[in-house]
């Protein structure tokens, strides 16, 4: 069914549709809609069957989700930014005990300085902790996906983390074609759990492995995302199926077959992508791009695959390492470490900083001519760096480089020292 | 005719009685007790915790007919029960993190709410670290909820499990490896802590006690009244430790038992905020004989130290006026 | 369930860790011998009968006091319990009123007419001369091993001191009688108003294999005194067997009775029920030194007796006695001040110690009699082979507990005898004494008290001063006991073990440890409440 709506209510009808059992709820900019939304769904009794459980942290959120999942019950639960770094320990906790839990991350940046606005630092935070991360590029993207998302963790007994970008989605208006009731009651079996917490065959969860094993646990969990490389195209193909929409999946392509240039990002930054991709085809640039849709695991043969025939490869994330680059970028590197073909590590959109169809025309001009420096900051204003670094040098006590900078570029009245 | 006569051998003190109605031995003495907590488990010799452990899922078994699920803050209780390959539980337990006993549990009963299995009930269980610093805002989030959980807390005063370190629970003057009986005050400060117990009546949930392992008839009366109500529900034991105090192993239960008869550890019991009971001490003693037998006190009987040891009788005298701890001798039964 | 691997584990897989062998030190079960049976001079095992009766079987209790002692209903009245003083629930709060729970069991059994069973006939034949305590007690533990007994018994009703020496008001004669004829009832002949004149003559011409000396301190002993005649003198030991035959003494006007043993009180007590205007017991030491019992004393004084103490009669002249003024000097001799008063009296009392008849004893080779008294070996035997003694004819006590012990002893060492060995008594255990107990485990239960006979009636008659405990209160007071040294099931180890080492046996059939599991903390010991559990070094 076509509908108008908000990135978030749309995930919340979409989550609503998976019939999840427990859904943990606490407020964080900017997935908070979501769980509002769901939980209007449960007080209203729209969606039946369901606890619905306001806590107090992002930290009991997923807690009580472990107790949940571990006993049984289709879990749900949302957070972003300072949220996922709150639940952090949990998050591992999750993964390393095989729960079956879908949580969506609002992408946000992350403090401090304290920023509510998007880019995928959060998310990247997480990437190692064992979780299925699904990137979306679109709303209708997440809607899919998120169904998705149910399926594959619990065929897998891993979590799954669906990640969208904070108020470009979440908080976009845009037309979803929203799937039915009975086509996802077909496509999502209930919930039938490896191992769950019951009197009538009681187990102990949660042991302490010692030296003997631990490696091997973790090579087991290794596994499973490999044996996820083939079971995501699978899930998708089978929503396709039912639902009649291609969605999902390792990764997506535009214009790549031919590329010279291949623009690989991941998010709602695509969109944009692509228009100043066929913008560039027009003028007659092989340029392409590709889409990570799954970044745990990281689909190293499709990235492979996909780069196969390019001159140069741009990688644009949001997101940062400082004192090392771009994780996606690393990763995309590691992916193709025997193709020689050099990669562009491109920083762009922190904190909510627009990343404008112009400054990618710039960009990728430089990347045609091959004059892009390894690690590249888009839109860095270099000025204003400067202009502190000089009053670093000439007073040690210089104070807050965050404000300075506000005040620098007037953003904070200067009266204020 | 035996058994309408009072029963004063031993009273209601021991763990059974060849003479005692069924139904007023503890589940302790029965034969078919569940042993939640079994044998093979590597706690230190003569480990309080163990003890109350089992004495109090054991009566939880009983209460609920075996229909039980444990949610285990990481400790000592969870790392000597639970080392890979070997598990001392005979129950469905979980283990997650430090600090989300409360809320794992709060999970899990929401899973048997939202299943349909009303018989099948959730205790979440932890050490003093686990309950009333690491893991106090989930605990505090399970009361505000009031989610059908009952939190018990093995208090045994310090974070035993990484070497003996202070918790909020430490009583003042103890020695620990982060309050050492070094300088001018030596131990751990007066004046702080936290009373978790009465943190947790502020919420209002519908039962609070303080429990102990020296008195099993009143341990075990506490968590078969906690497992007939619903809602959050918390229960405080005091387990000592041997390696954490400096106590003798054989001297476990003696140690618990002056604690409540000194007034350290008062025992009581609240249903919504307000108190409805406590355990009247039957030999009330000075502090002094309980500090004695743990080194983690040696420091208070040198010279010098005379007023920490008069710190700590006046908290005792304090909780014995507050609690409401003595009676007039005679009409016990 | 395909279960996480190394993360999930199945349930009862810690057995196969077996943490025993952390223990340096074992814990074991032990009996003790608690201070009450320790101290009975008549050997019950009062710990056993009161766990029966704690749980209403006194029909066992009563089986189990008769393996060591024929006359619960006369203990349970007449015994001075010493039993009682060496209670370790004393330390707590009473000491357990075991005398009186004994009396209930013996009169329960007469009104049920409870009886034990006697081995096979044996064929061998004993004599037992003196139908008192020890002699019938001799003579019922014989009778049980299967032996043939006859009983001589000069008097002409059994019973001996009981009958002869201890008043009505104290021992009911219906309760003696009803002990007596449940002995003759397994078969012991007693031949009343029958003295034996030579003890080797009756033993030929009756067959016998041995013989049983217990004829008791039957005579009256009395000191000298200068006297105008005036005051009529008796002994005790007469005057008690007179009022027992009831050839009343006349025991009116002022009464004096001059001792201050059991004796002494039992005639004061007697003459305050027989009408006397006044009586006095004169005693020539200090008042803490009589040796009466001190409930003898305190009743004695409740019915109007008045103590001399610290008095010795030094003339009898004109109706009255002189009597000279003693202090308490060194060694707490009395020494006479020469200071005199003097007290009207009627008639005087000398319950001054009695003395054994030892007539029958001519031609007996081999007997050693030392101070009036007959020598025995540890067997109880006498010189003479074949010949045994006890009660007060030999060298000990002179009460009616330490007879009946006697009894037992010489009927061991008589049964062995008549088999050809010699009887040894198996190993005493270690004492329970009160630092072995943890006492906080017992309730606070203050002792129950037998009701008493008001004064004014005990002061007109022979009733029984002290009554019977209703059952409930008896079965009260038996569940006071500790049972000190000896596990008695209350599952404390079972309960306090932090390993589960301890199996649960069931009704009866104790505990045990598994020893797979046990680390050797010790808290099961610490917290056993009647100390029956001790550590022991590993051997490693």
């Amino acid at each position: 069914m076509l509908k108008q709506m908000e990135g978030s209510m749309a995930v919340a009808e979409a989550v609503a549709l998976a019939r999840p059992e427990v859904i943990c709820a606490y407020p964080i900019t900017p997935q908070t809609h979501i769980v509002e939304g769901l939980g209007e769904m449960v007080k209203s009794g729209q969606l039946e069957n369901c606890e619905y459980i306001n806590v107090e942290s992002e930290f009991a959120a997923l807690s009580v989700g472990i107790g949940s999942s571990a006993a049984g019950a289709r879990t749900y639960t949302a957070t972003a930014s300072q949220g996922i770094l709150f639940m952090a320990e949990a998050v591992y906790n999750a993964s390393g005990m095989g729960l079956p839990i879908v949580m969506t991350v609002g992408n946000r940046a992350i403090g401090a300085p304290i920023n509510i606005w998007n880019d995928q630092t959060d998310s990247m935070s997480m990437r190692d902790a064992g979780w299925i991360q699904l990137f979306c590029e679109t709303n209708q993207e997440a809607v899919d996906v998120h169904i998705q998302a149910f399926k594959i963790a619990e065929k897998l007994s891993v979590p799954v983390m669906v990640c969208m970008d904070g108020f470009i989605l979440t908080h976009a208006y845009e037309r979803i074609d929203m799937p039915e009731q009975a086509q996802i009651d077909q496509f999502l079996p209930p919930f039938n759990p490896r191992q769950v917490l019951d009197p009538a065959n009681p187990v102990s969860m949660g042991a302490m492995v010692g030296p003997e094993a631990f490696t091997e646990v973790r090579y087991l969990a290794h596994r499973r995302q490999m044996d996820a490389l083939e079971l995501i195209p699978q899930v998708a193909q089978e929503y396709a199926e039912i639902v009649g929409r291609d969605s999902g999946g390792l990764i997506s392509t535009y214009k790549a077959e031919d590329a010279e240039t291949l623009v690989i990002s991941l998010g709602s930054v695509i969109g944009t992508i692509k228009d100043v991709i066929d913008q560039r085809r027009e003028e007659g640039e092989k340029i392409g791009c590709v889409a990570i849709r799954s970044f745990r695991p990281f689909p190293i043969a499709e990235i492979r695959k996909a780069c196969a025939n390019a001159k140069r490869i741009v990688v644009l994330e949001k997101c940062f390492a400082v004192g090392m680059g771009g994780m996606v970028a690393s990763n995309v590197r590691m992916a193709l470490s025997t193709q020689p073909v050099p990669v562009y590590n491109v920083i762009a959109g922190l904190g909510g900083r627009p990343i404008t169809q112009t400054s990618l025309h710039n960009l990728f001009n430089e990347a045609a001519a091959d004059k892009l420096e390894g690690l590249h900051f888009l839109d860095l204003n270099q000025e204003v760096v400067e202009r502190e670094l000089e009053r670093q040098r000439l007073d040690e006590c210089s104070g807050s480089v965050a404000e300075n900078i506000l005040r620098d570029i007037g953003a904070v009245a200067a009266s204020k020292v | 005719m035996t058994q309408q006569v009072k029963y004063y051998q031993t009273g209601t003190y021991t763990v059974g009685n060849r003479l005692l109605d069924q139904e007023q031995r503890t589940v302790q003495a029965s034969l078919d007790r569940s042993n939640a907590l079994d044998s093979g488990h590597r706690a230190c010799q003569g480990c309080g915790e163990a003890l109350g452990a089992r004495f109090a899922i054991d009566a939880a078994m009983r209460a609920t007919d075996n229909q039980l699920i444990a949610c285990n803050a990481t400790g000592c209780l969870e790392v000597f029960t639970t080392p890979y390959p070997e598990t001392a539980w005979q129950m469905p337990w979980i283990h997650s993190l430090f600090g989300n006993a409360a809320a794992v549990a709060t999970g899990v009963a929401a899973a048997q709410r939202v299943k349909g299995k009303k018989e099948v009930r959730v205790i979440a269980q932890g050490g003093d670290g686990g309950t009333t610093d690491i893991g106090f805002g989930c605990l505090s989030g399970m009361f505000d909820r009031n989610d059908d959980v009952l939190y018990i807390c093995y208090d045994n005063q310090a974070y035993m499990n990484t070497g003996v370190q202070r918790s909020s629970a430490t009583p003042p003057a103890a020695r620990t490896a982060t309050t050492m009986p070094v300088g001018p005050n030596p131990g751990n400060e007066f004046g702080q802590g936290k009373n978790v117990p009465l943190v947790a009546m502020a919420h209002g949930i519908p039962y609070v006690a303080t429990a102990s392992v020296h008195d099993l008839h009143d341990l075990e009366r506490k968590v078969t009244k906690a497992m007939s109500m619903r809602g959050a529900r918390y229960i405080q034991i005091f387990v000592p430790c041997p390696l954490g105090w400096g106590s003798k192993p054989c001297d476990s239960i003696k140690l618990a038992r002056m604690a409540a008869e000194c007034g350290l550890w008062p025992l009581f019991e609240a249903e919504h905020g307000e108190i409805t009971d406590s355990t009247k001490l039957r030999k009330p003693a000075k502090v002094d004989g309980y500090l004695k037998l743990q080194r983690r006190f040696a420091h208070m009987f040198k010279p010098g130290n005379e007023a920490q040891l008069e710190g700590m009788q006046a908290l005792a005298d304090k909780n014995i006026v507050k609690f409401d701890l003595l009676e007039e001798k005679g009409d016990e039964e | 369930m395909n279960k996480p691997f190394a993360i999930t584990l199945d349930v009862g897989t810690s057995l196969v860790n077996h943490t025993g062998s952390w223990r340096t030190e074992r814990p074991r079960y032990v009996d003790r011998i608690p201070p009450c049976n320790k101290t009975c001079p008549a050997g019950e095992n009062i710990q056993q009968w009161l766990f029966h009766a704690e749980e209403g079987n006194y029909e066992q209790a009563f089986k189990t006091i008769m393996q060591d002692n024929p006359f619960p209903t006369i203990m349970g009245r007449v015994c001075y319990h010493t039993c009682e003083s060496a209670c370790n629930r004393k330390d707590v709060d009473e000491a357990v009123g075991i005398n009186a729970v004994e009396r209930f069991i013996g009169d329960e059994a007469l009104r049920h007419g409870w009886t034990v069973e006697c081995a096979p006939d044996t064929g061998k034949k004993v004599m037992v001369i003196g139908a008192g305590p020890g002699g019938l007690s001799a003579a019922y533990h014989l009778r049980r091993l299967g032996h043939s007994v006859t009983v001589f018994e000069a008097a002409p009703k059994a019973g001996g001191m009981l009958r002869y020496g201890i008043p009505k008001y104290r021992l009911p004669r219906e309760k003696l009688a009803g002990e007596i004829s449940r002995i003759e009832k397994l078969g012991v002949e007693i031949k009343t108003a029958s003295p034996v004149t030579s003890v080797a003559d009756t033993m030929k011409e009756g067959g016998f294999d041995a013989c049983f000396l217990s004829v008791g301190a039957q005579v009256g002993g009395k000191v000298e005194l200068p006297t105008d005649g005036s005051v009529p003198m008796f002994d005790a030991a007469t005057v008690l067997k007179d009022l027992e035959n009831e050839q009343l003494p006349d025991l009116n006007g002022h009464v004096v009775v001059y001792g201050g043993g059991n004796t002494a009180m039992d005639v004061a007590r007697s003459a305050t029920r027989m009408g006397a205007l006044s009586v006095t017991v004169v005693y020539r030491r200090d008042r803490n030194m009589m040796p009466a019992h001190e409930l003898e004393i305190h009743e004695a004084l409740e019915e109007g007796v008045q103590l001399a103490c610290l008095r010795t009669i030094k003339a009898v002249k004109n109706g009255e006695l002189e009597l000279e003024v003693m202090v308490t000097g060194e060694d707490n001799r009395p020494v006479g001040t020469g200071q005199t008063e003097t007290v009207p009296a009627t008639v005087l009392v000398q319950a001054v110690g009695q003395s054994v008849d030892l007539g029958p004893l001519n031609g007996l080779d081999g007997v050693e009699v030392k101070g009036g008294v007959v020598l025995v070996g540890k067997d109880m035997q006498t010189g003479a082979k074949g010949v045994f003694a006890g009660g007060d004819m030999i060298p000990s006590e002179r009460t009616v507990t330490v007879a009946i012990g006697h009894g037992k002893k010489a009927a061991k060492n008589i049964d062995a005898f008549l088999r050809g060995e010699i009887f040894v008594a198996p190993a005493k255990h270690d004492d329970a004494g009160f630092g072995e107990l943890n006492t906080w485990y017992y309730s606070d239960a203050p002792r129950s008290v037998r009701p008493v006979l008001d004064v004014a009636r005990r002061q007109s008659g022979f009733a029984e001063v002290v009554g019977n405990l209703d059952e409930e209160t008896a079965q009260y007071e038996a569940r006071r006991c500790m049972s000190c040294g000896n596990c008695f099931e209350c599952d404390n180890c079972y309960g306090v073990c932090p390993d589960n080492a301890i199996t649960k046996l069931g009704p009866g059939e104790g505990f045990a440890f598994k020893y797979d599991y046990c680390k050797g903390c010790g808290i099961c010991v610490a917290e056993c409440p009647c100390g029956s559990i001790e550590m022991v070094p590993e051997d490693i």
